[in-house]
């Protein structure tokens, strides 16, 4: 069967896809679950261990209090209690860590540090995948065991107030509750007087056990300005006094209830020196914990460093406070501060029951658990306590049992420690075998692309693909056979929870069937190629050298970006790559200009090569230069200059002069958002103009910029489509200034801040509009044998839709980063790419570096932290997970897709290449899939590294959605091409 | 092209490495506390001045191109003057290349200049030497098959050896090991130099090795 390259790369990628989903979802190992589901819980608790007979206090015990406060302050680093500020800001809970009944901890949230995730963490006491931090765009009810769960089930009564998150998870457990949403980063007092509202009223009340408070304020405050900002300080006084409000009034209420209340200080992650959070530095990862109540015996003067617990153990505590069995899946353990004025018996009671739970999840989960030292010490301290026990009732209060009471909580206190740290490495297991099954795919189908590059990329730009080839068929039933017994044995071996044996038969063998076809087609390309080489061995060989400067750059560039994957550092400095590989191509492209101009119009045909300082290349040896000059002379060069002859002097000038105006936007754009690690505290120009301060300059700037957008695209549109560009342009603005990010005109002051939705919707109307004309205009070139002007017209109203939606998307101050995009994209095709006649692969690859680069000055990194959600809900009153993901989605990856219209747009307006497209999408889908390739056995290899969860996970996410991308570019490609040749 | 051409270029080139190695010697006998990386300015400076020097002497004892008919004192001085505007005008540029590259604008001015100094020093400062404030003739050595004699095909090694050097320099920098070499403009200055110094290392070899290939249009 014959395939058109594009067609062919289309098919490619879209197995890629599947194979990157499979390891996916084999890397991100599925989080410790018990296996009883939370609906049947009629599971009593484990009785009183007692040697020789069996205790009669089978029973949970009674709750240690009363009632219970939680106040979460969101991205409540530990130092903002503990440490200095803690001391400026906060004096009242100062004075209750320092002198009070409290007891103080530092608590360690866990990697991904978001909020979802980490309030997950607080009520289950489990640890979420890191597949959760994609789900905290969209929370769906926790299904897991929970803290709220029980207390509900018990007949507590709670009430909720502060981020909706919590209300989405825990749906109908509240008696009463008000959510706020986060929508508005830049809000924080009114966030946080919603909810302190309602203290007043609350405080007085008796019909409440548990009070949930989570304030949102604080985060708001360190997205917007960072950790050191005064706004900080005065937020935490707030914060003081209505910790202090809280505890009297609970003091005050004491007297009259039997026993004491709990209030609990704590944050769900910290906040890094950027103010952001998501990565696992000290920062982010430390938040404090402070557990206070009256029941907690006074330390006068005690001012010890508090200790490092989990953020997962207050789950248990709070279990155990409260009365209720300690959630299934929790892999914390018991605070054992909070229950040590209790008698020793009830001490021992409440660790057994814990240690009973992890012992449970450790069975569950790990198949070789008796050989566990923590499930060994859990053994024995069980028998140590069943004797103490029976010691405890034949004779009671002498001073041997307290020693040796005191000895069996050691142990117990020993097991859980051992328990609790081998169920939290249970998480960072992986699935191997999905893994593998993954890599095998994407690997298979990087190589057949790589061994289909000269057929695809010739001048015909189609595919033989042997669908049915009797030679190979007999290879093809043996590794099926392999492969099904593989499989097999995989599966039904003893241990298996690979993911892969889960999916049902059907898929299962569909893949194993690709994975043998795949290989068949590797074989019989391999083999098609050494006979080609054989027969056409001296005719091949000159071909090799008639690669220009640019070529052999594209290749070094690709293959350094994909080595750079394997440390830490490039990743998290991805940016410094692209930038640098950007320049290096603007000034290769220089040199050819230069080339060109300078040399290209002597008399005697001189084979040129000027080079420049930016080609700072490996120096081809001479004789293949001499050899390949020849060839270039021939095809290449010759052309080239000659293209570039029939230029006018202006336009000569401009073609000299715009590879040093693209290098001066480029540098421009990288001091606008500093991203990375290493750079991301410096100041740039977009904290600047986000600043309230400068909002002047911001409102100009986004203004001068909309007005750009439309002069730079409506030239090419046509006259409907331009007034629509131009009122969309226009409600652009508008809804900026509805939310209050630029100053309106026509209104004064900034009170009346609304959600902007009419405005929002209104530019989507005009959006939908000018992808609908395009899309006409296309299908009627299609139908008109003569309308071939219609078509790039079409083509480019599709791209200027685009615009218009990322316009809208883009933050104000980013809004820059279209237009020179925009730019960069006219100068070089009209005075680089055209003029040198450069070929659609060499553009491709270099469309693709500009897309990867613009991703980068839009203040995108590799970190999960950096995604701007806030793009999700434009035009949303609520949230809706597939408008929101998509919107976000295209926010994000602005840069690559209008990078990859462009080229569309550019390849189908040039007269008299039809392969182009083809050769294009093949390319796309090339430089595309070899990064994802390699990082996939990159991040195998390294899976143990110490930044897997903080560095290279975040990336294999990032780079799995590029590949996404990447294969929806490739099949709008082929699409063009399909119209292109019907057309034709 | 005889041996005895590339025995010549071979000396040359090994006095040239030898000034490079020398300037990093020389100066810690007169000055106290001096490293390459931490009075990393005044090796640049030390390092630059020496290798004009030598080139200069060389290039003039050696003297592998034609002299020029006219040889009056104020042409001499105008073309010395024309050399020394085309270096500045050199260091300059390449102090805007690095800063379109990314390099700091205002921070670390000093730096920046200074390794634009040395790399012209590397490139620029042969091409003077030996083609002098002629720019039809570099253009002429620079493309692909204009060489005409050992030494241009030697400068255009050495240069672009420099310049890979210079690129593969600034490669290790955003790498978090936190070593003083990793310092902007540091390991780009040392990749100069070492591209330097290989090519000088290089080019004879390759020279003597193709030998039988290579052929100039006026020998
Ligand atoms: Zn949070
Ligand atoms: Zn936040």
């Amino acid at each position: 069967m014959r395939l058109g390259s594009g067609t062919f790369a289309v098919c490619c990628v879209a197995i890629e896809v599947l194979g990157v989903a499979i390891f996916l979802r084999g890397f991100f190992p599925a989080p410790v679950r018990s296996s009883s589901r939370p609906e049947h819980q009629a599971e009593p608790p484990a009785p009183e261990p007692l040697a020789g007979a069996s205790s009669n206090w089978t029973t949970l015990p009674p709750p240690l209090f009363s009632k219970v406060v939680i106040v979460l302050i969101d991205a409540l680093r530990d130092d903002f209690v503990f440490g200095s500020k803690g001391v400026k800001f906060m004096p009242y809970t100062t004075y209750l860590v320092e002198k009070g009944s409290s007891h103080s901890f530092v608590a360690e949230a866990k990697p991904p540090t978001v909020t979802m995730p980490r309030i997950k963490a607080l009520m289950t006491g489990s640890l979420p995948g890191f597949v959760d931090v994609i789900r905290n765009l969209n929370s769906p009810a926790l299904l897991e065991d929970n803290v709220i769960r029980q207390a509900k089930a018990a007949g507590r009564r709670i009430i909720f107030y502060g981020d909706e998150t919590w209300v989405k998870l825990f749906p109908k457990h509240f008696v009463e509750y008000d959510g706020t949403t986060s929508f508005f980063v830049s809000d924080y007092t009114e966030v946080d007087n919603n909810i302190t509202r309602h203290l007043e009223k609350v405080l007085k009340r008796e019909d409440w056990d548990m009070l949930i408070l989570h304030y949102l304020g604080l985060d708001h405050i360190g997205h917007v300005s960072g950790p050191h900002s005064p706004l900080i300080g005065s937020k935490l006084s707030e914060m003081d006094n209505i910790l202090m409000r809280i505890h009297t009034a609970l003091l005050s209420k004491e007297r009259e209830a039997l026993l004491p209340s709990l209030l609990v200080l704590c944050g769900d992650h910290g906040m890094s020196e950027a103010g952001s959070h998501g990565a696992s530095s000290t920062e982010e990862v430390n938040t404090p914990l402070v557990l206070i109540s009256s029941a907690f015996g006074r330390k006068p003067g005690d001012v010890r460093r508090p200790k490092h617990v989990q953020q997962t153990d207050l789950a248990a505590t709070l279990a155990v406070g409260l009365g209720l069995p300690i959630p299934k899946n929790s892999v914390g353990r018991l605070l054992f501060p909070v229950v040590e004025g209790k008698p020793m018996r009830e001490q021992l009671r409440f660790l057994h029951l814990n240690t009973v739970q992890l012992s449970k999840l450790l069975q569950e989960n790990v198949p070789l658990y008796e050989k566990d030292p923590g499930f060994e010490q859990f053994k024995m301290s069980e028998r140590l306590h069943g004797n103490w026990i029976k010691l405890y009732l034949e004779e009671k209060g002498s001073e041997v049992l307290l020693n040796l009471g005191m000895k069996v909580l050691r142990q117990y206190l020993d097991a859980l420690q051992t328990l609790s740290l081998s169920l939290s490495r249970q998480v960072a297991q992986y699935d191997i075998y999905s893994m593998a099954v993954g890599a095998v795919l994407v690997l298979e189908v990087l190589s057949l692309l790589l061994l289909s590059v000269p057929k695809a990329l010739g001048p015909a730009a189609e595919l033989d693909v042997p669908l049915s080839s009797p030679l190979f068929s007999l290879l093809f039933c043996l590794t099926l056979l392999v492969l099904s017994a593989v499989h097999v044995v995989v599966c039904t071996s003893a241990e298996s929870t690979c993911y892969f044996c889960s999916v049902p038969w059907l898929v299962a063998s569909g893949a194993v069937l690709l994975m043998a076809a795949l290989l068949c087609a590797i074989v019989s390309a391999v083999s098609k190629t050494g006979v080609s080489t054989k027969h056409a061995g001296k005719n091949l060989a000159p071909s090799s050298s008639q690669w220009s400067e640019l070529d052999l750059l594209i290749l070094l560039g690709t293959a350094g970006h994909v080595l750079s994957l394997g440390a830490s550092s490039f990743i998290e400095e991805e940016h410094q790559t692209w930038y640098f590989l950007v320049s290096t191509l603007c000034l290769a492209l220089c040199q050819q200009v230069y080339r060109s101009h300078f040399l290209g119009n002597k008399e005697d045909p001189q084979c040129s090569s000027y080079a420049d300082p930016g080609l700072k290349l490996a120096l081809p040896t001479q004789r293949d230069r001499a050899k390949g000059c020849a060839v270039l002379q021939d095809n290449g060069a010759h052309v080239a200059t000659s293209a570039f002859e029939q230029l006018g002097d202006a336009e000569r000038w401009m073609a000299l002069a715009s590879p040093w105006a693209v290098l001066c936007c480029c540098r421009l754009l990288r001091a606008l958002n500093q991203t990375g690690v290493q750079g991301a505290h410096r100041p740039d120009l977009g904290h600047w103009l986000t600043s309230s301060d400068h909002k002047a300059a911001l409102s100009v700037l986004a203004a001068l910029s909309l007005l750009t957008i439309f002069l730079l695209v409506q030239r090419r549109c046509s006259p409907m489509s331009k007034v629509a560009l131009a009122l969309g342009l226009l409600g652009v603005y508008c809804y900026r200034a509805a939310i209050g990010n630029v100053m309106s005109p026509w209104q004064r002051g900034n009170k009346d801040i609304s959600k902007g939705i009419i405005e929002a919707r209104f530019v989507y109307v005009f959006v939908l509009g000018v992808l609908f004309t395009g899309t006409r205009d296309l299908l009627r070139a299609q139908a008109a044998a003569a309308g071939t002007r219609a078509r790039p017209v079409g083509l480019w109203e599709i791209h200027s839709g685009l615009v218009l939606l990322a316009a809208l998307l883009l933050r104000p101050h980013n809004l820059p980063v279209l237009v020179s995009s925009l730019l960069v994209q006219t100068l070089m095709a009209k005075f680089v790419w055209k003029p040198l006649s450069h070929d659609a692969a060499e553009v491709t690859v270099a469309h693709y570096w500009f897309g990867q680069a613009f991703f980068f000055f839009q203040g995108n990194s590799n970190n999960i932290a950096t995604v701007d959600i806030s793009a999700g809900f434009v035009g949303l009153g609520h949230y809706v997970e597939v408008p929101a993901a998509f919107l976000t989605t295209f926010a994000t990856y602005v840069g690559p897709i209008l990078w990859a219209s462009h080229l569309v747009n550019y390849l189908s307006s040039e007269a008299g290449s039809r392969s182009s497209l083809r050769h294009a999408c093949f390319c796309y889908a090339l430089v595309g899939s070899i990064p994802v390739s390699a990082y996939i056995i990159l991040v195998t290899s390294l899976r143990y590294h110490l930044f897997i969860w903080s560095v290279f996970s975040p990336k294999l996410l990032y780079e799995g959605m590029h590949l996404l991308i990447t294969a929806a570019v490739c099949i709008f490609f082929t699409a063009m091409d399909q119209t292109k040749l019907m057309n034709s | 092209m005889k041996d005895t051409d590339i025995k010549r270029l071979l000396y040359a080139h090994l006095l040239c490495i030898f000034s490079v190695i020398l300037s990093t010697f020389i100066p810690s006998l007169f000055l106290e506390n001096f490293s390459i990386l931490e009075t990393h300015l005044i090796w640049l400076c030390i390092c630059s001045v020496f290798v004009t020097v030598v080139n200069l002497v060389l290039y003039s004892v050696v003297k592998p191109n034609t002299p020029s008919k006219r040889s009056s004192l104020t042409h001499k001085v105008a073309r010395f003057l024309k050399c020394c505007i085309y270096f500045l005008v050199s260091c300059f540029s390449f102090h805007v290349i690095f800063v379109l590259y990314g390099a700091p604008l205002i921070e670390l001015v000093l730096e920046t200049f200074l390794f634009a100094v040395i790399l012209s020093t590397f490139t620029t400062m042969p091409c003077l030497c030996l083609l002098g404030p002629n720019i039809k003739a570099w253009l002429r050595v620079f493309s692909r098959n204009g060489v005409t004699s050992i030494w241009e095909n030697s400068l255009q090694i050495t240069t672009i050896s420099s310049f890979v050097g210079s690129w593969l320099g600034a490669l290790p920098i955003p790498l978090d090991w936190e070593r003083p070499w990793q310092v902007w403009p540091i390991s780009c200055t040392l990749g100069a130099t070492f591209g330097y110094v290989a090519g000088l290392a290089i080019s004879p070899l390759w020279i003597y090795w193709n030998r039988k290939q290579l052929t100039y249009k006026n020998n």
